[in-house]
């Protein structure tokens, strides 16, 4: 990560809860901040925009100081190069969708017929020529959104931020507008931070993630390390794996009072052991066979997921494991069945906690 | 005309339902009929009394169209000094945190609990030939205030602006402040954003204020003839006029009600026609 | 407008009071020495505010077991009240044309009295600092002078004295009634105003009275009746008595009336 656009580092006091985030990111990068509700998202993109001061650190963007409490450095969010795409759009009701794309060149400078060109062609570009003199209230929320990400390119901004940019899609419109979306951040030259804790939307647009939880950063890193070796419970169903830390000897991890997994990988000490819900196989009774790793558990909920149901199971260690419909039913799973859980040690990955 | 504003577009594809017929609830069908009719009955008494077919030379009388122009142009002139000094106030006490705050919201109110024959008399205290101001004024400009034009004005203005400044900070509260924000980043300072996206979110508010503020305006009678007086096509506005009319004559005063009542009627609705086709 | 309906909401208020009260008291055994009781309601012209109060509570001294309740206000719209149905027992008006307005609908017991009358005089600054002497003065440039609209009796009064002493003046402001004149002198916005004499010297920590020939032309009769409708007949008669009584005129005549 040479030469960062974006150098921040992101403190907010706010009584209980305290936001300390270090972020860079670099010219053309897409990077997103993912992370649960309450972990400090959003409030790190308004300090970013200027919406939220510091309290301490600082923002510099292109080798200016935006907010730097302890130099007193400041910049009002209306001169910062930022562009902001809303979580809600937050479309100018009264005016037309070329009028709403127009606003920030004709603040910034531009005189009201360049500022009504450069918006048309903006338009043009996230595929709404034809729309210009709709108003907001006229157009679906897929429309609205590409609106809304051609108000924030409009005044080519340095810095790009989004806020859960796909949250208010429904489903299908999601998967178009995501693809979109894509194609515009990728041909954006600025740098670029999303905020969003839907972990497909982040994996789908971003280069790399920054995970926060309770205002901190929990992990780092592009979209295969994050998968692969996720650090918290939080990141782990994110990902959609089993997660467990335990006391490592070798091919063997301590994960539970009386349960050991073995696992593929050597390790010592502190380590974590994930591995899929689609790795996790039910037995009505003990197994025999391969499957070394084996240990009775408790049903304590199926739910639908995609093709699959996940079942949830309770015991020594609580899983997630997803079996077929066909399987389900021969089972007979119901909440409160005793079952047996198996998963073999291929399917495991272990790391080490540290480091 | 209500305070509120438009939904947001947020949220994707709100479309707004369309109304299904419910049956109304009698608890509130009763008092709203009963309200409606207690509105409404005493203008169809003045309307019973009206001798209609005496009305046309009435009105041709000078005095009454006299007053009815002065009283139209007092209340526009009122209506757009509040408007130039009650938005900025309503803006301050929304979206400003300053202590006192509550205070200042509870002495905006009172000229509305104020008697307006008292409001008049305190006018007079301020901006009288021995006033407060009044004096510096005179000496200095060589303005007096009492017993003119703008005298009507200036007290129309003190009687009518809560109405207009309720109503705006109503608006201006239920006005998303993220509208504010978004203008922010896109590079509008704080006053481009006022009157760019605060002001045009609010605008049925601002204009519904503007209405009750005209309207009470238009009716102002007790703060009117304490400060300015009586003085045909100075300060004599209708409803000093109809006041007048009724120490003689009730058939003129009901005449001049009408009037008023006709003309302002029209005016607002005229207006509220225009607001409300605008998309 | 407003103060008109304000004041018929509390005339009526103040009538259904008093109408229920004067019934209870009706009952109620034993009276005064001329045999009234109960409650009289008098509709009064503002001017008689002081002197009334004063009659009043010398009446019910005299009367024990009657009570006096007043209604003070302009003539003109104590008249719409009266003819529109407020049960008052007397009226006293400051103007026999608004007491024409009650004759005329046939809602007086008799025929009215002239119990009282007024003249006017120039209200002026306590101790009179601009030296206005008589109405001519009023006419210097600068002096800001309030008269009352011709619609009421003290204007009529005032064009009418205006007319005999051929001044021709133009008042700043045409007031609604007399103490709306004064008020406007007494906070110091005009320099003088026609207002009656009883009114000047009620106000006398603040204003001065200026005495003028011309008012002898204008003088203001006051005519008291007992109404038809009265809830109280009887208790109407016997104060209206008691005004036109030497008691009575030594109050009105105390205040600044002039007494037929």
């Amino acid at each position: 990560m040479t030469a960062a656009l974006l150098d921040a580092r992101l403190v907010v006091d706010r009584g209980a809860f305290r936001l300390d985030v270090p972020l860079r990111v670099a010219a053309g990068e897409v990077v997103a901040l993912l992370g649960p509700n309450g972990a400090g998202k959003t409030t790190a993109l308004r300090a970013l925009a200027g919406l939220q001061p510091l309290t301490d650190g600082h923002v510099t963007l292109a080798g200016t100081d935006l907010d730097r409490p302890a130099r007193g450095s400041w910049v009002p969010t209306e001169r910062r190069p930022v562009g902001v795409v809303f979580q809600d759009y937050l479309l100018f009701p009264h005016l037309t969708a070329l009028e709403n794309v127009a606003f920030g060149p004709r603040r910034r400078g531009a005189d009201r017929r360049a500022a009504r060109d450069t918006a048309r062609e903006w338009l043009r570009r996230v595929g709404l020529a034809g729309h210009e003199h709709r108003r907001p209230r006229q157009l679906s929320g897929g429309q609205a959104q590409r609106v809304a990400l051609a108000r924030a390119l409009a005044v080519a901004p340095s810095l790009l931020l989004l806020d859960e940019p796909l949250a208010a899609l429904d489903a299908r419109t999601r998967l178009e507008t995501r693809a979109e979306l894509h194609r515009h951040l990728a041909a954006h030259a600025g740098a670029t931070l999303l905020v969003t804790h839907d972990p497909l939307d982040a994996l789908a647009l971003a280069d790399r993630l920054v995970i926060v939880e309770g205002g901190r950063v929990v992990q780092e890193g592009d979209a295969e390390s994050v998968t692969a070796r996720p650090r918290t419970d939080y990141v782990a169903r994110l990902v959609g794996l089993n997660l467990y830390r335990g006391r490592a000897d070798g091919d063997r991890v301590r994960v539970a009072d009386g349960l050991h997994l073995t696992v593929a990988d050597r390790v010592t000490g502190e380590a974590y052991v994930a591995f899929r819900p689609a790795a996790v196989v039910v037995h009505p009774a003990r197994p025999d066979g391969s499957a070394r790793n084996a240990w009775p558990a408790t049903v304590s909920g199926v739910q639908r997921h995609g093709d699959y149901l996940r079942v949830r199971l309770d015991g020594p260690i609580a899983v997630a494991a997803d079996v077929t419909p066909a399987a389900a039913a021969q089972l007979h799973l119901t909440p409160g069945q005793e079952v047996w859980a198996a998963v073999k040690a291929a399917e495991t990955h272990a790391y080490p906690a540290t480091g | 005309m209500t305070a509120t504003r438009d939904a947001p577009p947020a949220a994707p594809a709100v479309r707004r339902t369309p109304s299904r017929r419910t049956r109304i609830p009698l608890p509130l069908l009763l008092p709203a009929a009963l309200g409606l009719l207690f509105l409404v009955l005493p203008l169809g008494g003045l309307l019973v009394r009206t001798p209609w077919s005496t009305l046309p030379q009435r009105l041709t009388e000078p005095g009454a169209l006299t007053a009815l122009r002065l009283s139209l142009q007092t209340a526009t002139l009122a209506t757009g000094l509040c408007l130039l000094l009650g938005v900025p106030l309503a803006w301050l006490l929304a979206r400003v945190e300053f202590p006192g705050r509550r205070i200042v919201r509870a002495l905006v109110t009172v000229p509305l609990v104020l008697p307006p024959v008292v409001g008049g008399v305190a006018l007079l205290l301020v901006f009288g030939r021995r006033g407060l101001l009044g004096g510096w004024l005179d000496a200095t400009f060589g303005i007096t205030l009492p017993f003119t034009t703008a005298g009507v004005v200036l007290a129309e203005a003190f009687v009518a602006m809560p109405f207009l400044v309720i109503a705006v900070e109503g608006a201006l509260r239920a006005a998303d402040p993220r509208y504010e924000e978004a203008a922010a980043t896109l590079g509008a300072g704080r006053w481009t954003t006022f009157t760019r996206v605060t002001l045009p979110l609010v605008a049925p508010g601002l204009a519904a204020g503007a209405v009750l503020c005209w309207a009470r305006a238009l009716g102002e009678f007790g703060a009117t003839i304490t400060f300015a007086g009586n003085y045909p096509g100075r300060t004599q506005t209708m409803p000093l006029a109809v006041y007048l009319a009724l120490e003689t004559d009730l058939e003129a005063a009901i005449v001049l009600s009408v009037v008023l009542l006709a003309v302002s009627v029209t005016i607002l609705a005229a207006l509220r026609d225009r607001w409300i086709s605008a998309p | 407008m407003r103060r008109a309906r304000v004041r018929a909401t509390v005339a009526t208020a103040l009538a259904v009071a008093v109408a229920a009260s004067g019934c209870g008291g009706g009952d109620s055994p034993g009276g005064g020495g001329s045999g009234t009781s109960g409650t009289v309601t008098v509709f009064a012209a503002a001017s008689l505010t002081e002197s009334f109060t004063r009659i009043g509570d010398d009446f019910e001294a005299a009367n024990p077991g009657t009570t006096v309740v007043f209604n003070f206000g302009g003539s003109s719209g104590l008249a719409t009240q009266i003819n529109e149905g407020a049960p008052a027992d007397v009226f006293a008006a400051a103007a026999p044309r608004n007491m024409a307005t009650v004759t005329d609908a046939g809602n007086a017991d008799g025929t009215p009295s002239v119990f009282a009358r007024n003249q006017l005089v120039i209200a002026v600054a306590r101790g009179n600092p601009r030296g206005i002497r008589g109405l001519a003065d009023l006419t210097r440039p600068g002096t800001a002078v309030a008269v009352c609209a011709e619609q009421v009796p003290c204007g009529a009064a005032a064009r009418t004295a205006l007319d005999a002493a051929s001044v021709d003046l133009t008042p700043v402001t045409l007031e609604q009634d007399v103490k709306g004149a004064l008020a406007k002198v007494r906070l110091g916005e005009v320099d003088a105003a026609l207002v009656y004499r009883t009114d000047a010297a009620a106000a006398d920590d603040d204003v001065s009275a200026v005495e003028f020939p011309e008012s002898a032309r204008a003088v203001n009769d006051y005519p008291i009746v007992a109404l038809a409708d009265a809830p109280n007949p009887a208790g109407a008669r016997a104060f209206v008595a008691y005004v036109r009584s030497d008691a009575g005129r030594a109050v009105l005549t105390g205040a600044g009336f002039q007494t037929p």
